[in-house]
């Protein structure tokens, strides 16, 4: 593996990463700025959630990730620690496919 | 899974460290099988520093693929962070070393734990502690995994790629109390799955960011 791709792509992250602080850090945004950009990581998350439970490359499969993630919303309405929630996750996951 | 108190902040920060380390042990392991070094695996976890994007590159070279093609998901996984930093830039005040610093804490988890507290002052220290405890978890937990290698398994018999999801609906549990905050998310939710079966990784959540409209139709229906 190239060192020099690698560290390109950290600059790269890095670059992504410091546009709001770096650039805008500590101003004061309009409201109408300010209510756009509280609401960006929520469907930003939520496609995650569903990428990372139901993606595999390019297609759509239920497999033990689902399961897992159906107790994580439980635990989560529950108000579960986030340990617990994550921890249940990975060994509901576990068993599914050891029963499999 | 709110924090307020500066307790419940450090204890909460912690426990997303420890799953992240957990996550970072895995990563490692398929770092290495797929042809980093245990060093190149450590520099990238401190430097790259965003879990979805080393996942995504590391995924690519071990399907075959060179090390340009692996840049490529990478960033696309990245480009959220963008928009995450400039909707923190608000609470990252201060001189520019600082904000400099703090900036490599964009991700993800910190976004979220930010997003979650009510004031500044607690969505900055949420910030920085998560970032804190992140970081350092991540690191370790990928140094670790890098030098076990094949020794732990197969991370997903152990049910590891399930926890992402999991630690992303507790971390986005707490936001959708904001107006609006609903309907982004079925939106984002939505977008994300028709996309994906039609664009390279990455950009399914790039997509999802359009969810932000019907999100913020709905806050101005509920002020009106």
């Amino acid at each position: 593996m190239s060192w020099t791709v690698l560290l390109g792509l950290c600059a790269v992250s890095y670059a992504l990463k410091a546009v709001g602080p770096v650039l805008a850090g500590g101003r004061q945004l309009s409201p109408n700025v300010r209510r756009t950009l509280d609401l960006v990581a929520v469907p930003l998350l939520a496609a995650l959630i569903l990428v990372q439970t139901f993606g595999d490359g390019r297609r759509l499969v239920l497999d033990a990730r689902a399961p897992a993630l159906a107790v994580a919303a439980v635990l989560v309405w529950r108000r579960a620690p986030f340990l617990v929630v994550v921890l249940s996750a990975a060994a509901v996951a576990a068993l599914v496919r050891a029963a499999a | 899974m709110t924090a307020q108190t500066p307790r419940g902040l450090v204890t909460t920060a912690a426990g997303i460290g420890v799953a992240v380390g957990v996550y970072g042990v895995s990563f490692g392991v398929l770092a290495v099988a797929a042809g980093l070094s245990p060093a190149q695996a450590a520099v990238m976890s401190m430097l790259v520093f965003t879990g979805a994007s080393q996942f995504a590159f590391v995924g690519v070279l071990a399907a075959g693929g060179g090390a340009l093609a692996a840049v490529g998901p990478a960033v696309m996984l990245a480009l959220r962070n963008a928009a995450y930093g400039l909707s923190l830039a608000p609470i990252l005040a201060g001189r520019l070393r600082k904000r400099a610093l703090a900036a490599q804490f964009v991700i993800d988890e910190t976004t979220a734990m930010a997003r979650a507290q009510d004031d500044a002052v607690t969505a900055r220290r949420a910030f920085l502690l998560t970032g804190i405890s992140v970081w350092l978890c991540w690191s370790a937990g990928t140094v670790g995994g890098a030098l076990l290698g094949g020794a732990l398994g197969d991370p997903r018999a152990l049910g590891l790629d399930a926890m992402f999801p999991a630690a992303f609906l507790a971390l986005l549990a707490p936001q959708l109390r904001r107006a609006g905050a609903p309907a982004a998310a079925v939106a984002g939710a939505a977008i994300a799955v028709v996309v994906l079966p039609f664009a390279p990784a990455g950009v399914p959540v790039i997509a999802a960011l359009a969810g932000v409209v019907p999100g913020l139709l709905v806050a101005k229906g509920v002020r009106s």
